[in-house]
């Protein structure tokens, strides 16, 4: 028999090689990313003194804090109007459609997940636009007379990005409803609920965890995303991805978009401890 | 009662289905746009901007290189993860937990933030940005997914079996390679496809790391520049159908091999 600590040996030899490749291309370059947010960028040379300016004058620049703000409202909007949407959608898909097409249904729904992001940005763009499919089915139906300025406005990204997260719920939903026992449903029965009290007392409440975990998954994806704003929302009211996005391709500034990445960073991580309890992978 | 609950159900799919493909039908219709704008009206159908598509140099060297960024990188992730996945699961290691963390920490993480990381490392060792950069960027996100999807199937059921080709001879790596991975050859070729999907998909990274060979989702957005153009919505279209094929080919290959699932009571 090998002894305990030579097993231990070959345990981690297996899980060395992803630890190094975390280690070098994830770990690194994040401490990397904190120093050069502690430098100051003067002209088109680095400044290696360290000092907290950077984050100092996120706080002083108005348009910085505007696009925290924006990021932070736009996201809220989002993962709460995508919740609202997605959740009778799985429900329907769970209770509703017989078992023999449930996976057909959820494919179908999750279809268009597939399409790649930034073309899909851009396929709203062509239903939302002036001259788009939905203003012109409009003007055609006599709801309006002249076309709706949509494209370009915050209207615009919410729809983006409800349609993708619309999708990613209800898989995570589906995937909650359908793995509880329906002795919890039997019980409530006999103990004399009817259908609207048992899903309000009793499922609603099982598919919590669920529910957050999706809404995290939201949370994170949507609040660092930066093609949905840009391509739909276009430059008027900015997010902090599209500001991290100006200070690197612009100006070249990387101190200061290293700066609004951390400040960016700290922002999931709140959002990540706030849900921590819903977030522990488990093995089945 | 009965009745009007079932038209708010059919009205409520319906809706909802309505809007998921609304922008993706609109996306392949007008790909098929005879005129220069793929607004309404319709006035095709035409190959016309399929056949642009096909005969741009850039788009399909594009194409070429996401796939080997998407095939390559994701076979790394891959095996990354498995390794790692085995070693967790097979192996009772003291303090496991943090390091779990850590691999798995990137998922947490915007794309932006990871890309910017690498961004300013390469910078400052003097790495230039190529497609091995942006490579390298997709295994770092990519590899944590495969090591969760692999990690979560490793059940103690098969322990057993791995004890019996043990007990029969066969050595660590024998039974790793013999045993192990065929059995949990479903998760892992469900990694290896979900990967290749996201990376093949990725824009951030890729935009931000590559230089002169760019991926396809990168020179899609230099396309957009120019504005609302069917020729975008054509190559959106050969995009969206690979993706698909590989999803259903996951679908019918994989998952409908056993029984069909049903619920646990």
């Amino acid at each position: 028999m090998p002894s305990e600590a030579a097993l231990q040996r070959k345990g981690w030899a297996f899980v060395v090689p992803a630890l190094l490749w975390t280690l070098a291309f994830f770990i690194i370059p994040f401490a990397v990313m904190v120093m050069y947010s502690l430098w100051q960028r003067a002209g088109t040379s680095l400044v290696k003194t360290w000092s907290f300016d950077n984050y100092a004058s996120f706080f002083e620049k108005s348009h910085f804090v505007a696009g925290l703000i924006n990021s932070l409202e736009i996201t809220a909007l989002v993962t709460v109007i995508s919740i609202v949407l997605a959740y009778p959608l799985a429900w329907i898909i769970a209770e509703r459609v017989s078992p023999r097409w449930q996976r057909m249904a959820l494919i179908l729904a999750i279809l268009p997940f597939w399409t790649s992001y930034v073309v899909r940005s851009y396929a709203w763009l062509l239903v939302l636009s002036r001259n788009g499919y939905l203003n012109q089915t409009l003007i055609n139906l006599g709801v309006i007379d002249t076309p709706l300025e949509i494209a370009a406005t915050r209207v615009a990204t919410v729809t983006g990005f409800v349609h993708f997260f619309v999708m990613l719920l209800t898989l995570t939903i589906y995937a909650n409803l359908v793995q509880l026992s329906p002795n919890y449903r039997r019980a409530a029965a006999d103990l004399g609920a009817n259908g609207f009290q048992t899903f309000w007392h009793v499922i609603l409440p099982l598919t919590i965890p669920g529910v957050m975990v999706g809404a995290f998954l939201t949370f994170v994806l949507c609040i660092g995303d930066y093609i949905t704003p840009q391509i739909l929302g276009g430059n008027n009211e900015l997010v902090l991805p599209q500001i991290i996005m100006l200070q690197i391709t612009r100006r070249a500034d990387f101190p200061t978009a290293a700066a609004l990445s951390i400040i960016l960073m700290v922002v999931i991580s709140i959002a990540y401890i706030a849900c921590a309890r819903w977030l522990k992978m488990e093995r089945t | 009662m009965h009745r009007l609950r079932t038209i708010g159900v059919a009205g409520y799919l319906l809706l909802l289905y309505g809007f998921i493909f609304l922008p993706v039908v609109t996306l392949v219709l007008f790909s098929f746009q005879e005129g220069r704008f793929p607004i309404p009206p319709f006035n095709g159908p035409s190959l016309k901007w399929y056949q642009a598509v096909f005969s741009d140099n850039k788009l399909t060297s594009a194409l070429f290189n996401s796939l080997m960024v998407a095939l390559i990188s994701s076979l790394v992730s891959c095996l990354l993860g498995f390794l790692a996945a085995y070693g967790f699961a097979r192996y009772r290691l003291p303090g496991a937990a943090p390091i779990k963390a850590a691999i798995t920490a990137p998922l947490t993480v915007s794309y932006l933030i990871i890309g910017f990381g690498l961004l300013v490392t390469f910078n400052m060792i003097g790495v230039s940005r190529s497609l091995l950069t942006v490579g390298i960027g997709h295994v770092v996100i990519n590899t944590p997914l495969c090591f969760a999807i692999i990690y979560a199937s490793m059940g103690d059921h098969q322990l057993n079996i791995e004890r019996a080709a043990r007990d029969l001879g066969a050595n660590d790596w024998q039974v790793m390679l013999r045993v192990t991975a065929p059995m949990l050859l479903p998760s892992i070729i469900a990694a290896y496809f979900l990967s290749v999907t996201f990376s093949w998909d990725e824009f951030i990274i890729a935009f931000l790391l590559s230089r002169f060979d760019v991926t396809l989702p990168v020179e899609i957005w230099s396309l957009l520049r120019s504005g609302l153009n069917p020729k975008t919505n054509a190559v959106g279209s050969v995009v969206f159908l690979i993706s698909v094929v590989i999803v259903l080919l996951l679908e019918f290959i994989i998952f409908r091999r056993g029984a069909p699932r049903d619920r646990k009571s």
